[in-house]
């Protein structure tokens, strides 16, 4: 079997096997599998309206997963996609709020603030590592607590007067259109969802066709030999911290220039960052990949809503389900075995 | 005939390639069969088959007579066939004896019988005469010791016939004597060896009989002792092939490489390089002879800019380099054939040609305003592949598909091809079969004419002796004598390894 076509088929397999081990459970637990699956495609794909929010779950899952591809080609694994995540978010929504621009200027620069806020949380991780080699995993979580807080902080104290909540971002900083929204029966869909595409592009285009993704994919598979070549492995370490930072904090933007327009108080994290790994994951960190699974992840995530009323299936049972693909997923190397097995039995 | 094992027409394919095409093989009781190749031809697929790692697409195995069908390695520890591979298969952090036990451990109530164990452990070892401290840790052992550790292993489990897999490729000159007699001594206790190797000078030494295969096809059987090592090569590589490389008289000129005083220290922040002099000039060949763990590595990886000096100089052309990034002292026209090709020689994760542009991506025309130009690229891997004979399918296979040979042809290909004024050739034919070897040295030589500076790195005193122009000799971290390769012989050599000092003490360094 080809390379190529064991690597498509081993995430469509996983995610088959979640919806069956899902029917199973479901069967078991006295819900009817068939009317739960219908409900949820119906949920994700049944109405333009689904499917605009679909699209604009899929907006920030792109950029998440995107985020952490990236690190992962240069064999490092950011964790802190959530932290990052919430620094953008919070960044993008602060110039949204605090300035009177034209539009042309306001957006770009609310953006512009969402990357460098990801990129400067990465940095630190990113430096950490390459100064004093201090695991990226363990700075990351903390980071993301660390920017968990401080966002609250500043969102109650500096931004606001104590409250829980900003005010709107001003109309100039909004990524959303009403065109969009009239085109999706006024679902949330903003013009994000092109940001992404476009990053899914530049990403491909940055570590496959430029010296700088030469120098980054070396290091992933083999820093001795990129040392060796004359290149600095630090260097490449930080930046694609930074670079995937940037990523998150963009995906950050989505939400606060886009879906919502403010900033909240969070009593947790949004779950987006981890899901981001996931998305990755699935995606087998290629941009190509990651673009699918997030529309996997969000059409599921949006989906799932709609299982509670359609069929009475707890919305809990969906999160079970995607565990399960998850599950499946980073157990592709058992799925891959059994594929080799499978076809070699029958060439014979 | 009482054969122990018999291997009949077996044939093997994998997809279009046929990597074993009806070879026979029949291994005597007590005997040492060697099963000589080139890289590539098959003798380890042979022994997979063997051991029941691949099935054969045809063919018969037999066992003291017995057809047997030997379908995974479990069938072959119970007919009593044991291997040693090349790469060790142990747990580092392990002592000797878990890892001799792993997989066949003596319990008593639940929990292992160290004690115990480690009592059979040393049985085995006294009576083949292979001493190892069955309480050591593998990490903390020499690497010939491991290797005893792995024939323990097969011993343990009760192998009567053993297949060593080029068993002297990371082996010192010493260790390799020592495995020589412990192969003989197993020989004596009844045991059956094959013994995978393209190195003619140990079959002369230790083969009863040796089976020949070339390009996946047996060539024959030959008694050992009716045949001269000439005959073995060309037999192997399907034509004549030249040992004793041939070669003008160097010309040497100016100093390439000045190496001043230079002080490495290794991981562990041992002082490794010791002031250390050394001097290359243009068109000569230096080869540094030592005993490995001297400093060559800290040596090389210093002059490389891999590893950091403390003190001294290290000049290129006259251009101070020490300390200098890999970069930096790239550009300056050194160029490196490492020790370890999979480590730092190649992203094996990459295309050939990707990684024929390892250090000479960023410059035109293989990139333009940071953007990789890939038709160039593969035209550079193309001419490359082609001028250095690398054997793989295309530009396009990952450097983790071709075998040694090649991913070292690559190597060496891309070096030369930078054009460098040093060239540093550590180990560069290490577990290369005696075709690409003469290939190698060639290259070296014809570098040489043209005339730049070669420094040659190797445990192998042959070829020392064979390409270098000037020897010298690395003992505890210093060059202790620099001689002529015409003036000296291997027992000089390996005393002023040894730390012993010349008679003559005049060597100039």
């Amino acid at each position: 079997m080809s390379k190529r076509l064991s690597s498509i088929l081993t995430p469509i397999i996983a995610v088959l096997l979640g919806v069956i081990v899902g029917t199973i459970i479901m069967l078991a637990s006295g819900y009817d599998p068939v009317a739960a699956y219908t409900a949820l495609w119906n949920g994700a794909f049944g109405d333009i309206y689904y499917t605009g929010e679909v699209i604009r779950q899929v907006t920030p899952y792109i950029l998440a997963g995107l985020a952490v591809a990236f690190a992962f080609r240069v064999g490092l694994f950011n964790i802190g996609v959530e932290g990052q995540f919430l620094v953008g978010w919070l960044a993008a929504v602060w110039v949204g709020v605090s300035f009177d621009l034209p539009r042309i200027i306001h957006l770009p620069l609310a953006i512009i603030a969402s990357i460098v806020a990801g990129a400067l949380w990465a940095f630190i991780p990113g430096l950490l590592k390459a100064r004093f080699r201090v695991h990226e995993v363990i700075i990351t979580i903390m980071m993301n607590y660390v920017a968990l807080h401080i966002s609250n902080y500043i969102i109650k104290n500096v931004i606001t007067d104590h409250k829980d909540k900003t005010d709107m971002i001003k109309d100039s900083a909004t990524l959303r259109s009403e065109w969009l929204q009239s085109l999706t029966d006024y679902s949330r869909l903003h013009w994000g969802i092109l940001i992404a595409i476009v990053c899914c592009i530049l990403m491909w285009f940055l570590l496959e066709r430029t010296t700088r993704g030469f120098e980054l994919r070396s290091v992933g598979f083999n820093q001795h030999a990129a040392h060796y070549a004359g290149m600095s492995v630090n260097k490449n370490i930080i930046l694609s911290m930074v670079i995937s930072g940037a990523f998150a904090g963009l995906a950050g933007a989505m939400e606060g220039l886009g879906t919502f327009g403010y900033a909240t108080v969070n009593g947790g994290f949004t779950g987006v960052g981890f899901d981001g790994i996931a998305v990755a994951l699935l995606g087998a960190n290629t941009s190509l990949g990651v673009f699918f699974s997030a529309i996997l992840f969000g059409a599921l995530k949006v989906g799932a809503l709609n299982m509670p009323l359609e069929a009475g299936v707890p919305n809990e049972l969906v999160d079970i389900i995607i565990a399960l693909i998850v599950f499946f997923v980073a157990s592709s190397y058992i799925i891959r075995v059994f594929l080799d097995r499978f076809t070699k039995k029958g060439v014979k | 005939m009482d054969y122990v094992i018999e291997m009949l027409n077996i044939r093997k394919e994998f997809g279009n390639f046929v990597a074993n095409d009806n070879i026979t093989l029949q291994l005597k009781k007590g005997e040492i069969h060697a099963l000589l190749g080139e890289n590539g031809a098959g003798k380890s697929t042979l022994m997979n088959v063997l051991f029941g790692l691949y099935q054969p697409e045809g063919g018969e195995i037999r066992v003291k007579g017995k057809l047997v069908k030997i379908t995974n390695p479990n069938i072959a520890n119970d007919l009593g066939i044991g291997m040693v591979h090349q790469h060790f298969m142990l747990v580092d952090t392990f002592t000797v004896t878990e890892n001799i036990i792993l997989g066949r451990e003596i319990t008593k109530a639940g929990h292992i019988d160290i004690k115990k164990a480690e009592q059979e452990v040393r049985q085995i070892s006294e009576r083949y005469g292979l001493s190892v401290d069955p309480q050591a840790k593998i990490s903390d052992i020499s690497v010939g010791m491991q290797q005893r550790v792995e024939i323990l292993k097969t011993l343990y489990r009760g192998a009567e016939i053993l297949i060593f897999d080029e068993p002297t490729a990371v082996l010192t000159p010493q260790e390799i004597k020592e495995l020589i007699h412990i192969l003989k001594t197993l020989i004596k206790e009844g045991k059956s060896i094959i013994l995978i190797t393209h190195k003619l000078k140990e079959i002369m030494e230790v083969a009863d009989r040796c089976t020949v295969i070339r390009k996946g096809k047996g060539i024959g059987t030959v008694n050992v002792n009716e045949t001269n090592p000439n005959e073995l090569a060309s037999l192997m590589v399907g034509r004549e092939v030249v040992f004793k490389t041939e070669k003008k008289a160097a010309s040497p000129k100016q100093d390439v490489l000045e190496v001043k005083d230079l002080v490495v220290k290794d991981v562990r922040g041992v002082t490794v390089v010791n002031e250390l002099n050394l001097s290359v000039q243009s068109g000569e060949i230096v080869g540094i002879a030592g005993i490995d763990g001297n400093g060559q590595s800290e040596l090389i990886e210093a002059i490389t800019g891999l590893r950091k000096s403390e003190s001294g100089s290290i000049k290129v052309n006259g251009k101070e380099l020490i300390n200098h990034t890999p970069r930096k002292i790239t550009e300056s026209g050194v160029g490196h054939i490492p020790q370890d090709r999979h480590k730092h020689g190649l992203v094996l994760n990459f295309p050939m040609g990707e990684n024929m542009v390892l250090q000479s991506y960023y410059k035109k025309p293989f990139s333009k305003h940071g953007v990789l130009n890939f038709k160039e690229i593969y035209n550079q891997a193309r001419r490359l592949i082609q001028e250095f004979d690398v054997r793989t399918p295309s530009e396009y296979a990952l450097a983790r598909a071709l075998s040694g040979g090649n991913q070292q042809k690559a190597i060496i290909g891309r070096e030369i091809d930078r054009d460098p004024d040093l060239l540093i050739a550590a180990q560069p034919t290490r577990g290369l079969d005696v075709g690409a070897i003469e290939f190698i040295h060639k290259r070296l030589i014809e570098q040489r004419d043209h005339g730049k500076a070669v420094l040659l790195i190797s445990f192998e005193l042959d070829e020392i002796m064979n390409v270098s122009d000037r020897i010298a000799v690395i003992f505890e971290g210093k060059i202790v004598a620099v001689v002529n390769p015409k003036e000296t012989d291997e027992q000089e050599l390996g005393l002023l390894m040894a730390g012993s000092n010349r008679k003559e003490a005049g060597a100039d360094v």
